[in-house]
């Protein structure tokens, strides 16, 4: 965590462990989040409205267990909740937690034009500037996840924070305070890997999830969100999680050899039309003599 | 022939048309450029701050599609590719290298003016149609997010092209043949600025003989 020292070590009246200690002093956070042992039950998603200070959001009813459609740009915490049928015919509810997954390489940055309004911290923390955020929403085309959302009304572009304001304090998110069946956890990196692989063994080693793994995509350097998933092989059940995130190709390309072949296409241009008129000079008009052979001068 | 003679070049109505599309081009480009290098990024924030730029730049854009349909309704006749230009750019080098003696005559629009006009006319298209998808992001479904990825390598690459002949349209008309600036300000030029540049035209427009003939 960021600050060692306001690591909070005791706290009065609190029912079980300090959040955050026995954890490493690593630099680098992690939030982990077991969908085997979610239950739903939206504590989160109320936490992380509370914390932020947004109202709850007008929803539509869909028949089932999810809060509302989609995120929104005041609602940065969904539990994704999907019915599904495995191939042996066993049916189950697949719930997921979906928020910004804090990639090491994040494709909003490698997108954002405007000086400052995305920073990633040095913790792992990527986390949008609004101040300076001017609402083209590039963020939105880089972002493999499908994860910024754009305020209307202020065209300001917003996201899960990781709670970098509590976190810059030692303390862990709002959503991992709240949840009740301990399926969230926040620690280094280091803590929550070794953790996640330690489950996902548990899984595959004493239940039916026999394809149990962590998901903490190397397609985007890691993130710094990663799940335990009953089936690794197939993420795409739980509501859209890629299997291999990428920044998109087409984003890459833009961002890297066509800016180079650009500038230097620019710059070479207007070098090349200085370099022509020292060369050769301003075009002439032709001479009186054209004016007594009427114009014609071949 | 008196050589402090002029001739009408440009009406008044091209003129505001041309420089519409200056106006409106030319502020597309500076934000545009602010927006596409970090290291320009200073030009939106002297232009207003960059959520302004970002703002008027899609109008500004919108605007510069629309004075290019007039500017076509207007040119497209005296633009149209035919087969004498091909006589021009055999002599390109010659044009390039100023033996203009070399270079066959002219009409009102020489193929190189043509080339930059239909440059810039499906460039104005081009940005456009990509723009709108960079304009309302919001609008297009995750499922779809490769139609915002494939237009916003787009527009960069149309704006690239459009700034290739952007260069070379100012170096030409600010420096590279004076007297075309003046004729796009004033709409005027002198005769023998006409026969140098464009014969046929002011064979036609001055009612003398073609001198091809």
């Amino acid at each position: 965590m960021s600050n060692g020292p306001l690591q909070i070590k005791a706290i009065s009246g609190h029912a079980g462990p300090v959040a955050g200690s026995n954890t490493s002093r690593d630099y680098d956070v992690c939030k982990l989040i077991d969908v085997t042992t979610c239950i739903g039950c939206k504590a989160c998603e109320v936490a992380c409205l509370e914390w932020n200070g947004y109202p709850f959001r007008e929803t539509v009813f869909d028949n089932t267990y999810q809060t509302m459609p989609d995120m929104a740009w005041n609602y940065y915490n969904l539990i994704r909740f999907n019915e599904h049928t495995a191939e042996d015919g066993t049916f189950s509810w697949l719930m997921r937690k979906d928020q910004c997954m804090h990639c090491a390489d994040p494709g909003c940055l490698k997108a954002c034009p405007a000086d400052g309004a995305i920073v990633q911290y040095s913790n792992g923390i990527v986390d949008f500037q609004q101040e300076h955020c001017i609402g083209c929403q590039y963020c939105v085309t880089g972002c493999p996840f499908n994860i910024p959302k754009l305020n209307p009304v202020t065209k300001k572009v917003h996201k899960c924070t990781l709670c970098s304001d509590r976190v810059g304090a030692g303390l862990e998110p709002a959503c991992i305070k709240a949840c009740p069946t301990g399926c969230l956890h926040f620690g280094s990196k280091d803590d929550m890997t070794e953790l996640a692989e330690k489950r996902a063994a548990q899984l595959r080693e004493h239940t039916a999830h026999t394809h149990a793994g962590v998901y903490d995509p190397p397609g985007v350097g890691g993130t710094h969100v990663i799940y335990v998933l009953h089936d690794i092989e197939h993420p795409e059940a739980y509501g859209g999680l890629p299997k291999d995130p990428r920044i998109p190709l087409l984003v890459r390309i833009w961002k890297g050899p066509l800016k180079w072949l650009g500038n230097f296409a620019i710059g070479a241009g207007i070098l090349a039309a200085a370099a022509h008129y020292v060369r050769f000079g301003p075009k002439k008009v032709e001479e009186e003599k054209s004016a007594e052979n009427s114009g014609v001068t071949k | 022939m008196n050589a402090a003679l002029t001739v009408r070049r440009y009406t008044y109505r091209e003129r505001v048309m041309h420089w519409l599309t200056a106006l409106t081009y030319s502020y597309c480009l500076l934000t545009g450029l602010a927006f596409y290098s970090p290291h320009l990024f200073w030009i939106a924030e002297v232009l207003g701050g960059a959520p302004t730029s970002r703002f008027w730049h899609p109008i500004f854009g919108t605007g510069f599609l629309a004075v290019a349909v007039w500017m076509h309704a207007v040119w497209r006749r005296d633009m149209a590719i035919t087969e004498a230009d091909k006589s021009w750019l055999d002599h390109v080098e010659d044009y390039a290298t100023n033996r203009d003696d070399r270079v066959p005559a002219q009409d009102r629009f020489n193929a190189g003016q043509k080339i930059f006009y239909w440059l810039m006319y499906y460039g104005a298209l081009a940005l456009v149609t990509t723009g709108v998808v960079l304009w309302f992001p919001e609008y297009i479904s995750f499922r779809l997010a490769w139609i915002r990825q494939v237009a916003v390598l787009l527009h960069v690459c149309a704006a690239l092209a459009t700034i290739g002949g952007f260069i070379v349209h100012v170096y030409m008309s600010v420096f590279l043949v004076p007297g075309s600036g003046a004729a796009m300000l004033f709409g005027t030029v002198p005769a023998a600025w006409a026969r140098t540049h464009h014969r046929l035209w002011y064979a036609r427009v001055s009612g003398q003989a073609d001198p091809e003939k």
